[in-house]
């Protein structure tokens, strides 16, 4: 299909951006890659009056080491962050999760900020940023506010960003040199939406138990869901897969729809959680001998 | 305020340079991409199939890089510099990757395929020797109801040993 007919604005600087949002609010779409928001045109889901396309801002593109956090331009393409050595030294966790966005040629395009703006509850993106305890920058005409990944994600396609505001950037926290990571997925062809995915970060003490954990799912509900992990600090190692999967499995409410039951997606949840702890456990051991 | 505004229903031009050369058309803001590259610019092999980014159909390359030409407008793309099938091989004389396509029956109806070749043209430049699981991974960017893969995989694994050899 093709989109309702709309004005195109193509501003020059993320303050006539801002500008332009604040004058058209609700009538007007933020369009960067286009990967999610051109689907939504052409089938009419949304029929904007006005489309602000930031594809071409340089200010909203690169990435940077600040103190202790990566920023990330929200205009970043997903490819060039996923062939970033910055990203890959400092922020592995994205690293293993781009792969499973879309596909090699929705990757050339779209963007890191569309993705989170979009929010769909199964998008990698949103999921790695929740896990990693990452930070959405929102900028409007009148402030620049910083949002927890963690409260952005309100509900499916919902999130805490304004009409009158975009997202300008992410911050992604520094990971530890001994830190594991892993991102699984299941879907029901590559490259597509995921039924579940499952993403965790631990550090292991000198003792051979967890010494630091973060772990969460997508697909699951409306959000991406990162879980508190306080009680699993100081478990043995080997206990974490199985444990985890337990509470994370028993903690969640799936949503059920033409892909996957309920059942079906507490089940994937089991596993897949079990697994991404493996992996991202294999992970820390093998950085911690590198590192010796 | 430096902002530009084309406003919606009515035609502006819009310059790319295709398959080598400078080409202008006229396209409203919600115009898609392929759709200004089929009739505006008769570039008759970008494929429109479902129009949502799925299938890859419609794959160009875009500053060299594989994209959906339908989840993007002919706006945007003023200014850049776009090859399409056209301009892939020379009248008359196939380059290697098409040439293995030939070979492998790496096609039936041929719907599918030139948006396969754009991206397996951008795919065998940075990955000049693949393995099979990486070139899975690049075509479940595209959909094909004929062939089943096997032979569009073959096809373009060959077309890289070609193509290195060629080099070496």
């Amino acid at each position: 299909m093709k989109p309702v007919p709309f004005d195109y604005y193509r501003p020059d600087t993320v303050d006539d951006a801002v500008a332009l949002l604040a004058e058209l609010r609700e009538d007007a779409s933020v369009l960067a890659g286009g990967m999610t928001l051109g689907p939504m045109l052409n089938l009419r889901v949304v029929r904007p009056r006005a489309v602000i396309d930031v594809s071409r801002l340089a200010a909203l593109k690169g990435i940077a080491v600040e103190r202790d956090v990566v920023v990330t331009g929200a205009g970043t393409v997903q490819r060039d962050a996923l062939d970033s050595d910055v990203i890959r030294r400092a922020v592995p966790l994205l690293t293993l999760g781009l792969p499973w966005v879309g596909h090699f040629q929705t990757r050339n395009r779209g963007t890191l900020g569309g993705s989170v703006a979009h929010a769909d509850p199964s998008a990698e993106i949103p999921l790695c940023l929740v896990v990693a305890g990452g930070t959405v920058v929102l900028r409007s005409r009148r402030r620049q506010r910083r949002v927890a990944a963690r409260d952005f994600f309100q509900a499916a396609l919902t999130t805490q960003r304004q009409p009158d505001e975009m997202i300008v950037r992410l911050e992604w926290p520094r990971a530890q040199s001994d830190a594991g990571h892993a991102f699984v997925e299941i879907a029901q062809r590559h490259g597509d939406f995921a039924l579940v995915s499952a993403a965790c970060q631990v550090r292991l003490g000198g003792d051979g138990r967890i010494a630091a954990l973060a772990a969460g799912v997508g697909g699951v509900e409306s959000r991406p869901l990162a879980f508190e992990t306080r009680d699993f600090i100081g478990l043995a190692a080997g206990e974490l897969p199985a444990r985890l999967a337990d509470h994370v499995a028993d903690a969640v409410t799936p949503n059920e729809d033409h892909l996957a039951s309920a059942e079906y997606r507490r089940a994937l949840t089991r596993e897949l959680v079990a697994r991404a702890a493996r992996a991202a456990l294999a992970d820390a051991r093998a950085r911690t001998e590198a590192l010796q | 305020m430096t902002v530009l505004r084309r406003a919606a229903g009515e035609r502006h031009t819009i310059e790319i340079t295709l398959n080598g050369r400078r080409c202008r058309g006229e396209a409203e803001p919600r115009m898609l991409l392929c759709d200004f590259l089929r009739h505006e610019l008769q570039a008759f092999g970008v494929h429109v199939g479902c129009e949502h980014g799925v299938c890859g159909a419609c794959t160009i390359l875009m500053d060299g890089r594989a994209v959906r030409s339908c989840t993007q407008y002919a706006v945007q793309a003023d200014g850049t510099d776009i090859v399409t099938i056209e301009g892939l091989g020379e009248q008359g004389r196939l380059n290697a990757l098409q040439d293995a396509f030939m070979r492998h029956h790496a096609l039936q109806c041929g719907f599918c395929t030139p948006g396969i070749l754009s991206s397996a043209t951008q795919f065998l430049r940075e990955t000049p020797r693949p393995s099979e699981a990486e070139v899975r991974d690049m075509l479940s960017g595209h959909i094909c109801r004929c062939t089943g893969y096997a032979q569009i995989i073959a096809a373009i694994l060959d077309a890289a040993k070609a193509t290195t050899t060629e080099d070496s």
